[in-house]
């Protein structure tokens, strides 16, 4: 087995890579906790000193901090909810036998590959655009008055778009995770006279819980973090600026660090706490 | 033994799973549509689907107003290289865990997945301070090396996952045989490796090229990628549809095609081994 020689050859191979993810996560960590004390505006006067949990309660108690809260509860939940359900239909339509199934995986698959900033503006400007856009045009043939996507209904806008992303991922999971179900089972249960809503609640949606957990987890990671689909559609007005957004305003535009700091640690908790939860259902799977 | 499955069920499976398919499909084919068409017949009223004058003008005007072929480079610098370094660095560490594996293995891999977890927007200021004070602001070498760190994880569990597919017996065989760690790694491992090194490869080139945050916010003009090249057609004087079309297809049309082949992948990279 391994001798003493390969053990400490192995620990030399880890070494790049172990130490540049601690200088990845240490540094800039501990540059952000320090920040988040200090009344810090680098435009106007710099480092003016500590100034304790200020920024910490200056942060939840600003007008912009509940609704930023919102809009980022709305549209996690909102794509969540339709890629999750959408994505477990899709998985079982896809999984049946049918003419040309490749080519509609494909198809499905697609969104997942388009950039973020091409995504966001393709469906701000040729789909939701209220004179020009496909959408005008769809509503206008029944007679309707088109919607102003972005400006009225900007919320379900922005969960449009990014569920769209998000659909192909949460379809391909589900379906690897159906495809390992077993046949057989299906099969009795069938033969036994269980109707098909009863076969899906009974064994079909049991077995696709853990696929649908870790896509839940996942996504909600990186939907916290969504950035891109903001910037370029209605940067953060109409009630569409999420704590990611708030925080980069408060960071990049006002250059005001101290405060946004203190939001970006509020992030890092609330990010770990989702992380915990997958990161023990990913330590299960690796003890099998 | 196999359900037997109608031809009637199965007409209707096809149609409508290519009924939803290509309604999911519609913006994609309808960009890449409208990027063929000239800016009248993109605002028309009805819209024109296929009969319209095909025209390759809009894919001119975009380089040469906006050069994309920059853009382009800088894209395939970025994600290329720094999927590439990531590679480099996590070859070893894979190997090291999924054949030398200790009792810290399992720690190690689950810390190295927890600082992907880390929201970027939490150390913006911290690496911007970095970038301004080492001159990395809008340089390739500085994205090439933070988007290196932000995959490395994925990229070291991926090979993780495939390195401990292949049998270790085989491994000791060559010890056995007399072959040292450097002929071990060069002519027994790397053969058997290879799929699984392609495959985090493609993988991680997709990712890095959609990457939106750190290419967004640490480039200008000189380094930005094809990400922040889309971005500048958002503000209104770039309002063109046709030619924002073209700029679109030009800049998702290389990675479509090397998703299509990374399906699989997808899977195993993005969930960690959790769903297979």
């Amino acid at each position: 087995m391994a001798t003493k020689a390969s053990r400490s050859a192995a620990r030399l191979m880890m070494a790049p890579a172990v130490v540049l993810l601690l200088g990845w996560m240490l540094v800039p960590l501990i540059m952000t906790l320090i920040f988040s004390f200090k009344k810090y505006l680098p435009l106007r006067g710099g480092d003016l000193g500590w100034v304790g949990f200020d920024n910490y309660v200056r942060f939840v108690t600003s007008s912009a901090f509940w609704p930023a809260v919102q809009a980022t509860l709305m549209i996690v939940g909102g794509v969540l909810a339709i890629t999750v359900i959408f994505g477990v239909l899709l998985a079982m339509l896809l999984d049946q036998p049918m003419w040309g199934q490749g080519v509609v995986r494909i198809l499905v698959i697609a969104p997942f590959f388009v950039m973020p900033t091409v995504s966001a503006l393709v469906w701000k400007n040729m789909f939701m655009d209220p004179v020009n856009g496909v959408f005008a045009h769809l509503w206008k043939a029944f007679g309707a008055e088109p919607i102003q996507w972005l400006t009225q209904a900007s919320l379900p806008s922005i969960i449009i778009i990014v569920a769209w992303q998000w659909l192909p991922f949460a379809t391909l999971i589900l379906l690897t995770a159906i495809q390992s179900l077993d046949g057989e089972q299906l099969e009795a249960a069938e033969m036994d006279g269980a109707p098909p809503l009863k076969r899906f609640w009974y064994i079909v949606l049991p077995h696709l819980g853990r696929a649908i957990t870790v896509v839940v987890l996942i996504q909600t990671i990186f939907l916290l973090g969504i950035f891109a689909e903001i910037f370029v559609t209605t940067q953060g007005s109409f009630g569409t600026k999420t704590l990611t957004y708030l925080i980069f305003q408060r960071v990049l535009e006002s250059q005001n660090v101290g405060l946004g700091s203190a939001g970006g640690v509020y992030a890092i908790i609330l990010a770990n706490i989702v992380a915990i939860f997958l990161m023990r259902i990913v330590g299960k799977n690796l003890d099998a | 033994m196999a359900r037997a499955v109608t031809n009637q069920r199965k007409a209707i499976n096809t149609a409508f799973a290519w009924a939803i398919g290509l309604l999911i499909f519609f913006p994609i084919l309808w960009t890449i549509l409208t990027s063929f068409k000239t800016e009248a017949e993109a605002i028309a009223s009805p819209p024109y689907f296929l009969f319209f004058d095909w025209t390759l003008e809009n894919y001119a005007v975009v380089q040469e107003r906006s050069n994309y072929a920059r853009y382009l480079w800088n894209s395939i610098v970025i994600a290329g290289g720094s999927t590439l370094l990531g590679v480099i660095i996590a070859v070893p560490a894979a190997w090291s865990m999924a054949f030398v594996p200790s009792k810290r293995t399992k720690d190690i891999l689950m810390w190295m997945l927890s600082t992907k977890m880390l929201p970027a927007v939490g150390v913006l200021y911290p690496i911007y301070l970095i970038f301004i004070k080492m001159g990395l602001l809008d340089t390739k070498i500085g994205l090439v090396v933070v988007l290196m760190l932000i995959n490395l994880p994925i990229i070291v569990w991926m090979l993780y996952t495939y390195f401990r597919e292949i049998p270790g017996e085989i491994l000791e065989a060559a010890r056995i045989d007399g072959a040292t760690l450097r002929e071990e790694i060069l002519y027994v491992l790397t053969p058997m490796a290879i799929p699984g090194i392609a495959s985090t490869i493609l993988l991680n080139v997709i990712l890095a090229w959609n990457e939106a945050f750190w290419t967004l916010n640490l480039t200008a003009a000189k380094a930005g990628p094809l990400t922040a090249f889309i971005a500048s057609y958002s503000s209104p004087e770039g309002l063109f549809y046709a030619k924002l079309s073209a700029a679109s297809t030009m800049a998702i049309a290389p990675i479509l095609i090397l998703g299509w082949f990374s399906q699989k992948q997808l899977v195993r990279g993005l969930t960690f081994g959790a769903v297979k």
